[in-house]
Parts: C-alpha cells; structure tokens; sequence
C-alpha cells in the first residue's frame, strides 16, 4: 500500500523521527561534520561554524504572547544556543499566499526586527516568494542562522572534566550524558502550546497564559559562566517527554524525573486536566533544558535563576542507572514510565 | 490557586500518600499472604496507572483491573447486529469509543463506515434523539451501551419524548450482580474489593450487599483521586489483617446506601433485569437492561428481530482479552499487547477504549512493573 504523509509525521515525535530516518538520512546522512547531520541534534557545526534552519507554519500566526516572527527569530537562536554556540546572524525566507494582508507582514517583520536588535542577531540575509491563494495558508517562514562556538563553552568544559576526567565531547550533545547527572528545566512548561490552543478556531477558551517564546541568550550564559553543563536542549515539539527520551536514547542512559519538581502553571494543569493534555507533551519556546553534572548542579541553578527567563529554573531530576526508561515519581511517590510521545498533541505551534 | 484546586490537591497530597503506603507496608508484612485486590472500574486503572500506585505495593499485595470497561464487555453479537443494521441502511447512533469496538467477525463500526454503513457517532444519548428528530424520514438506532451511570440518562429520554423512528439497541449492564459474580470465580480468589464510584454514586452501597453477605470479603467504595485509591487499599489490608470484612464507603463524598433512588427509579421503570452475557467474562443473572414490554415500540430487539446476546468465540485468536477483561492477567501477559495490538490498530476492545486495561497500559508504555524502594 502506498503510503502517505500525516500531520503526525511533523509533530517531534517518534513518527517523525521515523520520517527522518527513512526518507532523510538515507540519502543524506553521508555529510561529515563536526556535528553531522545524522547525529540529528540541534544544530550542525562544520569548521567551527554551527549552521541551523527552522521553518515556522504556527497557526494563528498571531497569539498572545508573540507571533510568527518572534517564534522564528527565538527558535533559530535557541538551537544554535542548544549546542553551545554564540548566534551571530539570521536568513529570513518568506513564502506568503496571494491576498494576505501587508499590515500583518509589517507587523510581523517589525517584531522580527525588534526581538533580533534586542539580542543583537542581525539578519543579514533572505528570500522572498508568494504563491497563488490556496497554495498554503497565509504565510510560512524560514529562519536560518549561523554560530560560533560559545566564548564560555571551553570554559564550561573544563569545569567538567575537573570531575569527569574522560569528558572529551567537543560540543553540547545528547549524547553527552552520564548518571549522576542532573537535570535542570529552566521554567514553567506549557506556556505555549496552551497560548496557542487557547486562540484556536473551534477550541478558543479564556486565558492569561502567554507565550513563552524568547531567545535564552542570557540563561546559557549565565549557566556556562559557571560551568558543568554536557547538554543542553529546547523542549520544543513534543515537550520535556520527548526531549528527555531523545537524551535516554543518545546517550544510552536511564533519566528519573519528580513530578512534584516540574514547574507548571496552574492554570496550564487545569488546561491541561480539561483537555487530556499531558503538559509533559506540550511544546515550550522559550525553554531550556540543562544536563549538568552533579557537583555543579547547585551553583547552574543558582546562576540562572538571577535572569529573568531562568527565575523558575528547577533541578528536575537526574540521570540514573536504576532504569533504562525515563521514569517519573509521581507526585504521590509512584513510578511511572515516560514514553516517547507519537506526536504533539497540539499541531502547528512552530 | 482556587478553592476547587486546593481541595482536589488534598486528594493528591504527597506527604499524605507518603504516610498511606508506609502503612499499606506494615500491614502487608502482618498479613504475609499474597493477597489480591481486584477494582472493576476503567477510571480506577487509569488512576492507578498514571499515578504508579501499583510501583507502591508491597511484593505480597497485587493490584488488579476486572471487567470495568462497558465497551470491553458490550458482547459481540450486539456489535454485529448493529453493523449488520447499519449497512442495511439503517442510521447507527453510537459513541465515538464503541465504534471502533470489533465484533465477532473481526470489523467495527468505524470500519462498517468505510464499507457504506450508515454512522454517526454522538456525544451523549440527547445529541442522538435530537438528531433522530431532524432526520424523521430515516429508520434510527441508538447504540446503549454503558453500565447503571449511563443506563438512567437513556431510560429518561425514552419516558418522556422518543422520537418515532428511533429504537435503542440496549447492551447496558447492572454491575453490583458482576462483582457478586467476580467474588464467586473460583480462579479469582479474589481478597477484597474496590467498588467503582460513579457507579455505585447512581446503584447506592444497597445492592451490594446481598453479595457481601454471600462471601464476606472486606468490600471498599472509593473515589478516583491517588489518595482515594490508597485509602481504600489500606482499609482492605487493614479488615483482612484483622480477620473481618465490612462494606465501607470511602468514597463518602458521593457514594451513599441508597444512591440516585430518583435514577435507579426511571431506569427501572423502563428497563427490567435479565441474565445478560458479558463480553469476556460470561453469564451473569440479573446484569442486563432489558427493555420492559410496554417498551417494545422502542426496542431495536423487537423491532428488528436482534436476540440476546450468548457467549461466542469472539475474540482475536492468540489474544487473551477475556483473560484481561475478567481480571485474570495483567495486559503485559498477553502476547499480543503491544505487538499486533496497539491502541491505532487495537485487536480487542480493552484496547480500544479509553476504560479498557489494555489501552490505559498501553498509553502509560507499561511494560513491566516497576517497584519503589519503601
């Protein structure tokens, strides 16, 4: 039977990974990089250079909290971050349909504008394109960026291998994690998709959540200035579960978490609790998630919690060699396995 | 935080938690015995699950899932018949979770759908006499299918204004005779018993207690919250420890002796108790919603001449749904979960719905069980 493509398929889950693999890395794993492709992290580094593209096709392309173009200009530069890089530079490409308004384009280029001067990340180049109406709803984005690597990053390792003598990974990976490490999420998880949710045709409900897209500049500063940190990464599609399990699989390692330590709005658990959503599943966008080891666990807290978008950080558990999954303690003291969501259950929140 | 919020956060408190399973532990160790306690209700699984209370046990302490699931149980000749009337042209009302629900001859609804059947798939029973009555042109039956909390819904609708041209296939079931039944299984031997809650909210604590007399074995009412669930398995411990059984209501928030008399009232003004087959799990007198004959204009039975269901061989060969549904196995003991059955290609019913053992393990990826050091 011939088979086709479902939304599933780009929702971060494992029937994406699936995509990935069958029809992606077959033909293009070959490339050889200091970061390839086929080691499917955050970003690819090549020569020093950390290079990344992200296309964006939220819908509404308006939600409380951002839009598209603060999505995209956030997304790009946390994955560069996610490595251990230093974003310098955007590419805007841009595909709009026949019809869509230009005050909403000026909004959007506006807010793109104004959210990469305040982090200092110029875009230096793009493309634009429209196709006839019905072509593709409204207006999809593609960002691109280049790093370099992180001033702080050697720093950061070196501060590792004080404890971890054989430490010798050249850039935040995931395959980089060892038990005893911690786990450090640095905020409220959720925020976005139920944002986005809440503005939904056909689902619309009352809210104050907002989105919590936001370049984490600062926060990776902060927690490599201290040092100790082997990974890092954004819970994007597919949350904290399918994050923690990518980590699980990459490094070969077991990781507990507490529920009890997860930091959710309330209003996000009642959302959620109504919906049947499991917050561990929902997409964050201005969120990071630090494997750090243990002994400096402590002090990367401490450090990103003094910035603004770290100030609810929560060392969330840890790795383990007790189980081979990702096991939650739930907030009863209950065990309770972690799997690799399928796909989002919120689509086109990116 | 609200009001509401904070009490239910009491019901998920984790010192409180902490306190219970210590003393699930220490009475555990007293009573030695393996001992196993048994609930029939798809939300008490899901609780148990999602929370890990099973990782909580004791080694000695087994914790075990029964025939709590309506669509598990809906027998199978029902779910033919009512395909069988959807492709001839008849509109099927049903909801969403027992339309996927295979019958006897390995197709459901859903798939009936694909094949030309005649299906819509609604909310609640009112949804489906409305929708009866903006199509009166067309013949309609609606699906009933669900234990005594669904059952009263359907009888009141029935009593006060049904439409003509829609008859109720009546698959619903009266639990308390099906936890008299599960007690009496000799290759059960079950210790105690958790009693589902919403249901006994509308049966009432009453109807229970002929059972109770008949086999004496500590029988707790319970909530859904983790700490309802802890509480009951202590209070079970506790009267086996002590040599005594009791009916108790923990649930006391909603449960009471008599129940919804108003309900149990209308729903047995159109319905009477008959033997009635369970899907997996057999025959159980006075267990079926039977429509009573001054109803015959609305009984699909009658109208379109479907009899009540019998045992059959009825489910996928390999699968050991009966097993599951009957409580005899955990799901991970069949070979085929998570192999061929999945919850996008489910083989038997307690994989399709969300009541169902198998589809509440399957979500969670229970594949083994995991033990807490206490």
């Amino acid at each position: 039977m011939e088979e086709f493509v479902k939304m599933v398929h780009g929702q971060g889950g494992t029937a994406m990974q699936q995509l990935i693999k069958n029809y992606i890395l077959k033909y293009l794993g070959w490339g050889e990089a200091e970061l390839p492709l086929k080691a499917l992290d955050d970003s690819g580094v090549m020569n020093g250079i950390i290079l990344k593209s992200d296309s964006y096709t939220v819908k509404p392309l308006f939600f409380p909290g951002g839009n598209i173009g603060t999505l995209a200009v956030s997304g790009t530069i946390n994955d560069i971050l996610m490595v251990g890089g230093k974003p310098l530079a955007l590419a805007l490409g841009l595909i709009i349909e026949e019809g869509f308004p230009f005050k909403e384009l000026s909004a959007i280029i506006e807010s793109i504008a104004n959210l990469a001067k305040s982090v200092d990340v110029p875009v230096i180049t793009g493309d634009t394109k429209v196709v006839e109406r019905g072509a593709l709803d409204k207006l999809v984005l593609n960002m691109s960026g280049i790093g370099i690597r992180h001033p702080l990053l050697d720093h950061n390792f070196k501060v590792v291998r004080e404890y971890r003598k054989e430490f010798n990974a050249k850039w935040l990976m995931d395959a980089n994690l060892r038990p005893g490490d911690k786990i450090i999420l640095s905020g409220y998880i959720g925020d976005h998709a139920i944002a986005l949710l809440s503005v939904r045709e056909g689902l619309k409900f009352k809210s104050e959540i907002k989105s919590d897209a936001a370049p984490l500049i600062g926060v990776m500063d902060a927690a490599l200035k201290i040092g100790g940190v082997v990974a890092a990464k954004d819970p994007t599609r597919g949350g904290i579960a399918n994050l923690l399990n990518e980590w699980r699989d990459k490094s070969n390692v077991g990781i507990k978490i507490y529920e009890e330590k997860i930091p959710i709005r309330d209003d996000v658990r009642s959302a959620c609790e109504y919906l049947g959503l499991d917050p561990l599943e929902l997409g964050n966008e201005g969120k990071a998630v630090l494997a750090v080891i243990d002994e400096m666990a402590e002090d990367v807290l401490k450090a990103i919690r003094k910035h603004p978008l770290g100030k609810n950080a929560e060392i969330i558990g840890e790795v383990t060699k007790e189980f081979d999954y990702v096991v939650m303690e739930t907030i009863i003291g209950g065990l309770r396995i972690i799997p690799p969501p399928i796909g989002d259950p919120v689509p086109r929140i990116c | 935080m609200s009001d509401l919020k904070s009490i239910l956060m009491l019901y998920r408190d984790p010192k409180l938690a902490k306190r219970l399973t210590e003393k699930i532990h220490e009475l555990a160790k007293e009573i030695n015995d393996y001992t196993l306690i048994m609930h029939v209700c798809g939300t008490h699984e899901w609780t148990i699950t999602h929370y890990g209370i099973r990782s909580l046990m004791p080694d000695n302490v087994e914790l075990r899932a029964g025939p709590g699931c309506p669509v598990c149980i809906t027998p199978a000749s029902d779910i033919d018949a009512i395909i069988k009337l959807s492709l001839d042209g008849i509109i099927v009302m049903a909801y969403g979770d027992i339309s996927r629900a295979k019958g006897g001859k390995g197709i459901s609804l859903e798939d009936a759908k694909s094949m030309g059947g005649k299906i819509k798939i609604v909310y609640s029973v009112q949804d489906a006499f409305l929708l009866a009555k903006e199509l009166s042109d067309e013949d309609i039956v609606f699906f009933g299918v669900g234990f005594d909390t669904t059952a009263p819904a359907t009888a009141y609708m029935i009593k006060r204004d049904p439409p003509k041209n829609l008859s109720v296939l009546s698959s619903y079931r009266y639990v308390p005779p099906a936890v008299g039944a599960l007690l009496e299984a000799p290759d059960l031997a079950i210790d105690g018993i958790i009693n589902p809650g919403h249901s006994s909210t509308v049966t009432g604590m009453k109807p229970y207690k002929e059972y109770f007399d008949k086999h004496k074995k500590p029988m707790v009412f319970s909530g859904f919250e983790p700490i309802d669930v802890l509480i009951s398995i202590y209070l079970i411990l506790k009267q086996i420890r002590d040599g005594k059984a009791e009916m108790i209501n923990e649930y006391t928030r909603s449960v009471t002796w008599n129940g919804n008399v108003k309900a149990m009232k209308t729903l047995l003004s159109v319905f009477q108790l008959e033997e009635g087959y369970w899907r997996g799990f057999g025959i159980v007198d006075n267990s079926a919603f039977e429509f009573k004959e001054e109803f015959d204009f609305v009984n699909a039975r009658v109208k379109y001449g479907i009899r009540k269901p019998t045992a059959r061989g009825e489910f996928v060969e390999g699968a050991k749904c009966a097993d599951v549904i009957k409580g005899k196995i955990d799901p991970i003991e069949c070979p085929l979960y998570m192999k061929e059955c999945t919850p996008d290609n489910p083989k038997g019913p307690s994989m399709v719905s969300i009541e169902g053992t198998c589809r509440i393990w399957a979500e969670h990826k229970v594949t083994a069980i995991l033990k807490c050091r206490i």
